[in-house]
Parts: structure tokens; sequence; C-alpha cells
């Protein structure tokens, strides 16, 4: 499976290396190539200098024949955009697309992307801590 | 009218320099307090600190009755965030973005952007018209439907000189709206005849541009 990351920094490089170990066949891009350098050593997969809301870019990446596209980059508006490019120009079967802004998520989510919102996401795991702890000491008082 | 304009570089300062003269009622949204400052000691308070494609500032620029949003800054998927928003969250009726990359102008207006701009295209295409004898000229682009008004000029090698309009067969999408000959226009016929020297006038799709100019223009 063709898989094409967009944004080499800690999620885009773990994604990345994980999915290239477990066989499939990864790109990267990251308009800096020393991002790249988050990925281990041996990395199997293509690196690709560039924008991902570049076209031509996502093409030399292999996005015409990509099952998944995911942008990480830490730009909600270029995940968005790129993310729309590789759903409507290329088809693209599954597009995954981080937006920080739990008010642009909602926004998009509901256009039909499928949306990570780390915001919510971690605050929902941290309040889990936090309220999951009240109680128990309210009940030792 | 009420148009909220969405960067403060110098294409939303002198556009709100601009929409202000002519008696519009203008809000210009900018994200650097630095930038904003100089507008508001320019034209006063006509100036909103903040991210244009976060709903909230959209929200308390009092987007939901705003004619039009225009986003002008140096960046295409800013742009295209803000007009998205304006439409989808506050339906603003009509939502203009600048594009820099050339081939964004379709994708922005696949995605409900209602008008581009790209200054590239643009100064690519007054290059083009200023280059003297070119045979096959892109005037410009309509907003609908993907046409294009071009200019051809009918040289002696052309294939279709001296045929009829008639006989020639043209692209499906495409129509020949007028003949500059000499000093004169015409509207042409289907028995009109083409000459060398004659400036063709054609609305096509922009897709069929090239098959139209192979047509028109044999030494192009």
């Amino acid at each position: 499976m063709r898989v094409v990351v967009m944004g080499c920094g800690r999620v885009g490089a773990r994604v990345a290396s994980n999915l290239a170990h477990n066989g499939h066949d990864v790109a990267v891009v990251d308009t800096d190539p020393r991002a790249f350098r988050r990925l281990p050593p041996e990395f199997p997969g293509d690196t690709i200098i560039g924008t991902g809301i570049d076209e031509d870019v996502l093409r030399s990446a292999g996005i015409e024949s990509a099952t998944v596209f995911i942008a990480v980059t830490n730009g909600d508006n270029r995940n968005i955009m790129a993310a729309q490019v590789a759903r409507m120009i290329f088809d693209v079967p599954e597009v995954i697309c981080r937006i920080y802004d739990p008010v642009r998520e909602d926004t998009y989510r509901r256009l039909g992307l499928t949306t990570v919102c780390p915001t919510t996401t971690v605050s929902a795991m941290i309040l889990d801590h936090v309220i999951g702890a009240v109680p128990r000491r309210g009940l030792e008082d | 009218m009420y148009n909220i304009v969405v960067g403060g570089g110098k294409v939303g300062f002198y556009l709100t320099k601009q929409l202000l003269e002519e008696g519009h009622e203008v809000l210009l949204i900018e994200r650097n307090p630095e930038k904003a400052n100089l507008v508001s000691d320019t034209f006063g308070a006509v100036v909103l600190t903040g991210d244009g494609a976060e709903a909230v500032t959209l929200a308390s620029a009092g987007a939901a009755r705003a004619d039009v949003v225009i986003a002008v800054t140096g960046e295409d998927e800013d742009n295209l965030v803000v007009c998205q928003t304006a439409r989808q969250k506050f339906h603003v009726a009509k939502t203009i973005a600048r594009v820099n990359n050339p081939k964004n102008e379709q994708l922005f207006r696949m995605l409900g952007v209602d008008v581009t701009v790209s200054q590239t295209n643009h100064i690519l295409h007054l290059i083009e018209q200023s280059i003297p004898d070119r045979p096959f000229l892109h005037l410009l682009s309509l907003r609908h439907a993907d046409l294009a008004m071009v200019e051809a000029r009918i040289t002696d090698e052309s294939v279709v000189a001296h045929k009829a309009i008639g006989e020639i067969d043209l692209p499906v999408d495409c129509v020949i709206a007028a003949i500059s000959r000499g000093n004169h226009v015409t509207v042409p016929t289907a028995a009109t005849e083409l000459l060398p020297g004659d400036d063709v006038i054609a609305v096509t799709r922009v897709d069929q541009e090239d098959e139209l100019r192979r047509l028109l223009c044999t030494d192009c």
C-alpha cells in the first residue's frame, strides 16, 4: 500500500517509519530537508523536499497511486488544503488530516474530511486523569 | 456594502484604501499587531487584530452580515481556509481569494471559492500580450465554467485561411465571437470567410484552448 505523509515532524516521522517497518511503500514530504533526520537511518521509503499543497510535489511523491494520504504539518491550513487536494484532485481513498483548532476541525469534519484534533484528544485525556482523581480524593476525605 | 479583507500586506492595505475611498464599509483583519497598527494609524478604526482563518475572529468581525470576504494573505492555504470558513460558518454570499500558485485557481473554485485572482497568471498574460506578433493570445479567463477568451491572428500559412467558418471543424465548446479585419469588427456567420490578417476573437473552454490554437495557427 502506497502511503504519502506530509510533514516530517515527530508525528509524521513516527507514522512514516512505523508504516514502512510494516512493509508499506511510504513517501514523506517536507519543506525542510533537515526534518528527515527524524527518520531512522534504515528508513526504506522516499523523502521528497517540497510543500504538500503543490500538486506537482504530491505527484512526485507518488500520490497518484496512493491509498492513504496523511497531512501532519504544524499548519492547520496547510493540512486542510493538502487534504482537499489529495481528495478532490487525486481521489485518494483515505485522507487523514491533523487540525489543532477544534472549531476548524469541526468545520472540515462536517465537510467530509477524516480529521484528528490533538487539542481535544489530549485535553480529554488530561481531564480524564484529573476528574478521575478528584472523586478519589473526595472519598478519602 | 460590507467587505471584510483578510491580510494586511501591501495588497490588503491598498485594497482597503481603495474600498474606503469608494465609500464602502471595510474591516481589515491582520494577524501581526505591528502591521495592524500601521493600517489603523493610516485609516482609523477599520482594523481587527487576529487570525482571519479562525471562526472566532470572523464572528467578531461580523462576518454573518458581510457581503464579501476577500482573502489576500501571501499564503494560498490561509486564503482557502478563510474563504471556506466564511462560506460554511457564516454563509457569506461572495468569497474572493488571492492565489499565488496559478494551478490553485481551479482547485479553489472546485472547493467553493467564488472568485480567484492569480497575480502570477495576470502578469504572465500581460507579458504575452505585450510581445508583438504573437499569433495566439489568451485575453482573459471568464469565471464561469472555466471559459477563456482568446485572440488568434490568421496568417497565409493557417489551414483555416480562405475557409468559411461553417467549414471549420471547431472544438465542441468553442465559439468565434468576432472578427477584427482592418478597422472593422464583425460578428461572423457560418458563411464568413477567414482571411489572412484577420484577428479572430473566440470564447473557448480552457481545456480546448490548445486544440483551438493548433487549428487556427499552424505556425505556433
